[in-house]
């Protein structure tokens, strides 16, 4: 068995009497692709934002390579080695885009203010190093992101292309699992069969484990170990693409209940 | 005050609509806006008071000025319109006269109310400016009818001359700018031309220009007039292919120096004290320890985005510091440093005074964190007047003889020789403009940008943000502490009626009028609010305008938020040009995808 990465333990969390997740139990293990999907609304990312220590879980736990991450700050979780990216894309909008990875790189450099005032060796090479990994994690997405993109702020991005700098962000904060949250959302049938293909990439070629929030099906079944499915906080089904997708309490949340029950 | 309309080969151009096919209720709204206008500047008194102030001797004074501005701009503006791609532009003609012509009538109608009623009823009493003074520079003392007729028919004239500006071909409106704007500036910057003029022995010059008592002569306006309209035709376009290089340059590298530029600015500020005299020695001084101040707090809230409203107390905790340390008579404590050591001591102080403040505050966000700064401004100024510390701050009576600054080896500045205050100050204005650079672009720069740009998410990215906002607030309070420094040892004296809640603003005004984030920005902000209007207690070359300062400062701010937010020089990035490329990559986007597959590209909505 591969290394247990992510544990989930009866992970719980009420925002005032809404049951937004309740008692998800599962895991993560390392080289895996899983996906999270279910309803608007199921809890999906709340999940994720427990995960990253923006939320507090009511109850439960999170274990990342045995420790668990409750009560870290969200820098400390990122520093730890899980990245994220958001649903409604949030990205240093005045910043430029290669600013955007580079300031990613934060909790993986440590030269401080002298060192930026004396400009001493160690501050330089670490500029370089820093340049140099920025430029690399945008070279992910081949010319899209980078050449005279690179000092563009990042407002001026196309909607896609914002997505894509939100993962290269991630990818810039050197993670061992990076958390997805609908990656391909706006994009067009093009962009998203792209991206479905450079997901793998990220696995295969990265090295990352990737936990993946999609309501777009076909990616989640091109890409996806494992499934892990939602609704109103409950996890209905998990297994692989197949095994859910047949089963019928999935089919019934996504294709909706009887009518007195519908909201 | 002119608007050239940016004429879009897309906008579809319509002819001239007929002179009274207006829109009458706007032009109504507009003729009161205007009267009111002119009334409320009637009655600041700013007629009156800014007469003695004369711009061209003996045709204009600042006082007129303030009123004649205002007919012309809104006459201007009733017709302006917002023309989009695809919308109809109709040619300007007679209906933007008449429109203008109608605004002013309207507001001078308004003038002349106020000049009847100032001669009949007596409201003095809540309105303090209500007085025969007022009647008479508003009628030029030739009687009620003469002042009421004159302003209506006046106003009108400038209004119509407002729309006329539409109509004016673009380089006659830019002539027409340029000339208002030299004749304004030079009238403006007058005191400080002559003391200019001394040390570069160009007497003749300024007096070629001006008026002995005061205010340009006609010839020194059509001189310059004549000197606008060359610099206009000949050197505009070049200049502005030049800033558009820069631009261009600064695109593909924003953090490349522009090494001519800082080169000149370097000579002027090693050589140019030294033909200053001292009205404009002090005058620079003044500037500089604002824009000591206005970087370091531009650090704090362009940077890192934490909107400190109390920075003033760290101005204090320097001011004290130095003058404790440096001061024979100060009251507890007198160690007598040498000032170069004291720095030392106000630089520890202003870190602890930074962790002191800003460890409690750091934590919350926006207006929280706005209002308590806000206190804790004001709880360091009034620590300091308490009896409880008035054993070593002096209470209400302050310190006194401080000596000047001595810098071991190399020189002592006296506090009253403006010229080495000065060069003291460019010193520390180099170190500050230095320390602003090299932190943007640096990790922690960055880290600052982030937290300014989403709180959650830079710490979602890996960033301490409270470590961070931390160290914003320290190198801003070090900055702030300098600046106190020097103006200790430049006035020799420190009271605690110099650190009030007023000058949190005045430095908050300046980094947002000039541009936040900016160096460049930030300098303008300093020289044009310090040194021309004048700071919270300094005054500025408009000195007549001390009392008219913070309405000025106001008015220039919430003008500033509405129509230029982005501040005086503003931020590259932001330029327009670049969203323009990315719409049109969008749209073939759009249009590629469409072609492949219109079906897919429709059923790609996420299921609900
Ligand atoms: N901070 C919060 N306070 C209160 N309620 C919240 C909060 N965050 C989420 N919720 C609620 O929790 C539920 C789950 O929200 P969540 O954002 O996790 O859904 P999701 O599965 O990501 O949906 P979508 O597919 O629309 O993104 C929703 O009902 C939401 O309104
Ligand atoms: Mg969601």
């Amino acid at each position: 068995m591969s290394e247990r990465l992510l544990d989930i333990q009866n992970l719980s969390v009420t925002f005032g009497g809404l049951d937004a997740l309740s008692d998800l139990d599962f895991h993560v293990d390392e080289g895996e692709i899983v996906s999270v999907i279910g309803p608007n609304g199921a809890g999906k990312t709340t999940f994720f934002n427990m995960i990253s220590g923006m939320v507090t879980p009511t109850s439960g736990d999170i274990m990342f390579k045995g420790e668990s991450l409750l009560g870290l700050d969200p820098n400390q979780v990122t520093a730890r080695g899980i990245a994220r990216t958001f649903q409604n894309v949030r990205l240093f909008a005045n910043m430029t885009i290669l600013e955007n990875v580079m300031v990613a790189q934060h909790c993986r450099t440590k030269q401080g203010l002298m060192g930026a005032l004396f400009q001493t060796g160690g501050f330089k090479r670490e500029e370089q190093e820093i340049r140099e990994h920025g430029e690399k994690v945008l070279g992910f997405f081949g010319s899209r992101l980078v050449g005279y993109r690179l000092n563009q702020p990042a407002s001026v991005l196309s909607y896609a292309n914002r997505r894509r700098l939100e993962i290269a962000r991630a990818m810039a904060t050197k993670p061992e699992v990076i958390l997805l949250d609908e990656p391909v959302a706006g994009m067009n049938p093009k962009e998203s069969e792209e991206l479905t293909g450079l997901i793998g990439k990220l696995r295969d070629e990265w090295g990352f484990t990737i936990v993946m929030i999609e309501h777009d099906m076909g990616v989640v079944r091109d890409v996806s170990d494992r499934v892990v499915v939602l609704d109103h906080g409950e996890t209905i089904a998990q297994g692989s693409y197949d095994e859910v997708s047949s089963n019928p309490a999935v089919i019934e949340a996504y294709l909706g209940r009887p009518a007195e029950e519908a909201s | 005050m002119s608007v050239n309309m940016n004429t879009d080969e897309a906008v579809v151009l319509a002819s001239a609509r007929g002179a009274f096919d207006q829109d009458w209720r706007k032009v109504a709204n507009w003729g009161l806006i205007c009267a009111f206008a002119l009334i409320f500047v009637s009655l600041t008194d700013m007629p009156d008071k800014l007469d003695k102030r004369v711009i061209v001797e003996p045709l204009l004074s600042m006082g007129y000025l303030s009123l004649i501005w205002i007919p012309i701009a809104l006459g201007n503006l009733v017709t302006r319109e917002v023309v989009l791609e695809g919308m109809t532009q109709h040619k300007k003609g007679v209906r933007e006269l008449v429109a203008g012509l109608s605004v002013g009538a309207i507001g001078g109608a308004g003038l002349a109310l106020l000049i009847w009623l100032l001669d009949t009823r007596d409201l003095s009493d809540p309105l303090v400016n209500w007085n025969d003074a007022l009647l008479e520079v508003l009628s030029f003392g030739e009687g009620v009818g003469y002042g009421a007729i004159f302003w209506i028919l006046a106003s009108a004239g400038l209004g119509l001359a407002g729309g006329a500006l539409h109509v004016l071909p673009t380089t006659a409106n830019r002539l027409l700018f340029a000339i208002s704007l030299t004749i304004v500036l030079a009238a403006s910057l007058e005191s400080a031309l002559d003391d200019i003029s001394e040390g570069f022995r160009l007497e003749w010059l300024f007096e070629a220009l001006f008026e002995k008592k005061g205010g340009l002569s006609v010839q020194g306006a059509i001189i310059l007039a004549v000197f606008a309209i060359a610099w206009v035709l000949v050197l505009g376009g070049q200049a502005k292919r030049g800033r558009a290089a820069v631009t261009a340059r600064r695109e593909l590298s924003p953090t490349k120096v522009n090494t001519v530029g800082l080169a000149i600015i370097a000579v002027a500020a090693v050589v140019l004290p030294m033909f200053l005299g001292r009205l404009t020695n002090d005058l620079f001084t003044n500037v500089g320890l604002f824009l000591l101040l206005a970087l370091g707090l531009n650090i704090v809230v362009g940077l890192a985005g934490i909107l400190d409203l109390g920075y003033v107390a760290f101005f204090a905790v320097g001011g004290y510091t130095a003058a404790i340390m440096t001061s024979p008579t100060s009251p507890g404590l007198s160690p007598e440093l040498p000032w170069w050591v004291a720095i030392f001591v106000v630089v520890f102080m202003a870190i602890v005074a930074g962790l002191f403040i800003g460890a409690p505050v750091i934590r919350m966000r926006g207006d929280y964190l706005a209002i308590v700064t806000l206190g804790f401004g004001e709880i360091i100024r009034l620590t300091v007047r308490s009896d409880w510390a008035s054993g070593f701050t002096g209470g209400a009576q302050g310190i006194l003889s401080i000596p000047g600054a001595d810098i071991v080896g190399v020189a002592t500045v006296k506090g009253t020789d403006p010229q080495q205050v000065l060069y003291l100050v460019i010193g520390f204005v180099a170190i500050a403009i230095y320390v602003s650079w090299r932190l943007e672009n640096s990790r922690i720069g960055r880290a600052w940008m982030a937290v300014r740009e989403d709180e959650s998410v830079a710490e979602a990215m890996g960033i301490n943000t409270v470590n961070s906002k931390l160290q914003a607030f320290v190198v801003g309070a070090i900055l702030a502490s300098f600046s106190g420094a020097i103006f200790a040892a430049k006035v020799g004296s420190v009271f605690e009626s110099s650190f009030k809640i007023l000058v949190s603003i005045v430095i908050l005004v300046i980094v947002i009028v000039g541009g936040m984030g900016r160096i460049a920005g930030v300098a303008a902000g300093a020289l044009v609010l310090v040194g021309i209007l004048g700071g919270p207690n300094q005054p500025g070359l408009l000195a007549e305008f001390s009392e008219f300062k913070l309405l000025i400062y106001g008015a220039l701010l919430i003008w500033m938020m509405l129509k230029r937010p982005e501040g005086l020089i503003p931020n590259v990035r932001r330029s327009r040009e670049l969203h323009q490329e990315e719409f049109l990559q969008d749209a073939w986007l759009k249009a590629q995808a469409n072609d492949d597959d219109d079906e897919a590209a429709s059923g790609e909505v996420a299921p609900a």
